[in-house]
């Protein structure tokens, strides 16, 4: 697809490309490119073998395909799986070195990089393509013993932790999507919080794809030590394109003791045109482990961008007490697709868990929730809440839900319950008498409906998914 | 201030209006009352400019013709209406919706927006007027609202807004008489030289308190009589029958 393809007319106002003279690995999917992205981040031997057995693990998994949203077959061997803007190949000791067409980029997403205009009380890693570009607020970060900088980095500096902890979550053999990232994972961000430290800021990757024909693999992992506390925030968005480009990221949480992780996505991926052509696969594995007791891993999602979503951010919860949430909004225009929910594994003694999502489908669009709650045997008393609600737009849209429940012993409860509605003429016709004009009325009452969800997410960003999701239904009434 | 001749409409084929006439000045209160299924609330809806309508005759406000103007742009131009049954809207807060809807209305009227601080002294002042507790204001609009705090809630909007042409349908409707009171209260207190009122009710018992200047009968999408308040009385002691 050659890059004068890129629409420029829509409304998807991320949808511009940088032009960028970018180094690549040749194109495939083999045990070379493995070789290649890993001897080009200066790995250790053991990451590299840890590499292989996934790609050797890969070529017995089969592709699933039982996601209610089909799609053409993907050619891997047709992907470029490392693209890296050339001027980040000599590693910029500091953000003056970084070349500024990446900075400006970062500055028209909104999220400006250099120190005086940073964004204050959020520490940014910028990944663009395969590479994180910069870190904002390190130092400040570092006097409280708190790691944060991307994964490549913490390979070289931390590889203890990352050891101890990669593929700790989501193992090696997990499944298709989970498999592939492991054995070609590129970069992402690393999260070290020490014992009882309260991370003062919110921490924050901002992704981009920009090169075409281009995969993005990421590898996020966040460990909260005993007795701490962080918030973390990641957006997503990519070119318009003709193309479907495949994000395939794992994030994996490690909970300690005590400890609490609030991780939090607003996923603006490029969702294909009117019609359906283009836009991104967003096949994501996001998995977090309440491994000590009293841990604590909250999830929440806005999820308004992409072709196809399909992604469960779930909990595994270990550690007796522990607790896990899941807040979604999954939003669907046009031709888009949504396969997602969550899944809560209870292990042990007293966990709880809830599940708030809310599916919002318009146009042609088709969402599904699909979510496990699944209690053990010596999980008693445990307690599950889930409540899936979904709004419908129009005649053309689909919703779904599916609940998978297993409750292996008896003084547990599981509670669900589900509604389905279709937006309320009433509703629109008390705004419009009231000065609001359709989209501002569509925007208010789909905000109203979301309300539970989006006062999860932390303040700074709260704003900003609200506006999103307005505009992510223009034009869906009326 | 409203000028409507042989206005018709029909939904789904249905004819409801009829060939109506009515003519209202500024700083005049009309009353309309009439049977159920007369067409008293399509002819609100119409007013607003509600969807869904067939639509033929003229509707002058302001000296324009009003049919080319969408709800919102009616809204914006000082048309009013009171809900029989105001809707739901979980999530959004009260408060926040009606700051949104004054500052769409002042946009339209070239004023500037009207920040969060002074929305608030305006919203605490006139909501006092009314007797309503400030609680009520930052609970999700209508969700769980009484009859009476409904109906409040709508007045309410009518004073911050400032329209120019008010249509209440049936505010009587569902309240007992300390919330009527309060309802008339705050509509008298909004009558001027300059507003108007479109008041549509199927009992006398509001216009005790609203005092009309002009009371029309509405039957079968046609105004067969008009008169003063007298008028009324007489339709509550012998009811619709005897003048249809």
């Amino acid at each position: 697809m050659s890059k004068e393809n890129i629409k420029t007319n829509q409304e998807y106002k991320y949808g511009f490309e940088t032009k960028i003279d970018s180094f690549k690995a040749p194109k495939g999917l083999s045990e070379d490119t493995i070789k290649f992205i890993s001897k080009i981040k200066k790995e250790p031997k053991w990451l590299l073998e840890w590499r292989l057995k996934a790609f050797s693990r890969l070529n017995k998994l089969k592709e699933p395909n039982w996601q209610k949203p089909k799609y053409p077959k993907i050619n891997y061997q047709d992907l470029y799986y490392y693209s890296s803007p050339k001027s980040m190949k000599d590693k910029p000791k500091s953000l003056d070195e970084v070349d500024p067409k990446l900075l400006e980029t970062y500055k028209k997403l909104g999220i400006p990089l250099n120190e005086q205009k940073k964004l204050s009380g959020v520490a940014v890693d910028a990944v663009f393509d395969s590479v994180s570009v910069a870190t904002t607020f390190k130092d400040e970060l570092t006097k409280k013993g708190i790691i944060f900088c991307s994964i490549s980095e913490a390979i070289q500096k931390h590889p203890d932790l990352v050891k101890k902890y990669l593929g700790s979550v989501i193992p090696l053999t997990d499944h298709y999507f989970a498999t592939l990232n492991s054995a070609v994972f590129t970069d992402g961000s690393f999260v070290y919080i020490p014992p009882n430290v309260r991370c003062p800021m919110e921490l924050s990757t901002y992704f981009r794809i920009n090169a075409s024909e281009t995969g993005q693999f990421e590898r996020t992992l966040i460990i909260a030590d005993k007795g701490s506390y962080v918030s973390y925030l990641e957006g997503c968005t990519a070119p318009m394109r003709d193309e479907n480009q495949l994000h395939a990221a794992n994030v994996e949480l490690v909970a300690l003791d005590d400890a609490e992780i609030k991780y939090s996505t607003v996923q603006n991926w490029y969702p294909g045109d009117e019609n359906g052509v283009g836009g991104i696969y967003n096949f994501v594995t996001k998995r977090g482990a309440c491994r000590g007791k009293n841990s604590k891993i909250s999830w929440t999602q806005v999820e308004t961008g992409s072709a196809i979503t399909w992604k469960y951010p779930s909990c595994i919860l270990q550690g007796d007490n522990s607790v896990g949430e899941f807040y979604s909004i999954a939003i669907t225009n046009n031709h888009q697709k949504a396969d997602t929910g969550t899944k809560m594994i209870h292990l042990g003694k007293n966990t709880k868990s809830k599940i708030i999502s809310k599916g919002i489908s318009a146009g042609k669009a088709d969402n599904t929730y699909r979510g496990l709650v699944d209690i053990g045997k010596k999980a008693q008393n445990s307690r599950n809440y889930t409540q899936c609600d979904s709004l419908l737009m129009g005649n053309k849209c689909g919703a779904h839900t599916i609940p998978y429940i297993k409750n292996k012993n008896s003084t547990s409860t599981v509670e669900h319950e589900a509604t389905t509605s279709k937006i309320n003429e009433e509703q629109l016709f008390y705004c419009n008498q009231r000065g609001l004009d359709q989209e501002e009325a569509v925007s208010l009452i789909v905000n109203g409906f979301c309300k539970e969800v989006l006062q999860q997410l932390p303040m700074e960003f709260a704003v900003e998914a609200q506006k999103l999701v307005g505009i992510s239904l223009e034009g869906s009434v009326g | 201030m409203l000028q409507i001749k042989n206005l018709k409409a029909s939904i789904n084929k249905k004819n409801i209006l009829k060939g109506l006439d009515i003519s209202i000045n500024p700083g005049e209160l009309h009353a309309i009352m009439g049977p159920n299924g007369s067409g008293k609330s399509t002819l609100a809806n119409v007013l607003s400019g509600k969807s869904g309508y067939e639509i033929s005759g003229e509707i002058k406000y302001k000296g324009k013709d009003l049919s080319e103007l969408k709800v919102d742009e009616r809204a914006q131009n000082g048309i009013f209406l009171a809900f029989q049954y105001p809707t739901e809207i979980p999530g959004v807060n009260t408060n926040n919706f009606l700051r949104t809807s004054l500052n769409k209305v002042r946009k339209a009227r070239g004023e500037k927006a009207l920040d969060a601080l002074s929305f608030l002294k305006l919203m605490k002042e006139k909501a006092s007027e009314l007797g309503i507790e400030e609680k009520m204001l930052s609970r999700q609009l209508n969700v769980g609202f009484s009859g009476g705090e409904k109906k409040k809630n709508e007045i309410l909007q009518m004073k911050i807004l400032n329209p120019n042409l008010v249509v209440l349908d049936e505010t009587d409707s569902g309240l007992d008489i300390d919330a009527l009171k309060i309802i008339a209260d705050g509509v008298n207190s909004f009558r001027d030289k300059a507003n108007s009122f479109l008041v549509i009710t199927h009992y006398q018992r509001l216009l005790d308190y609203i005092k009309p200047d002009f009371v029309h009968v509405l039957s079968d999408g046609k105004i067969i009589k008009s008169g003063s308040i007298e008028l009324a009385k007489e339709l509550e002691k012998t009811g619709y029958k005897n003048i249809i």
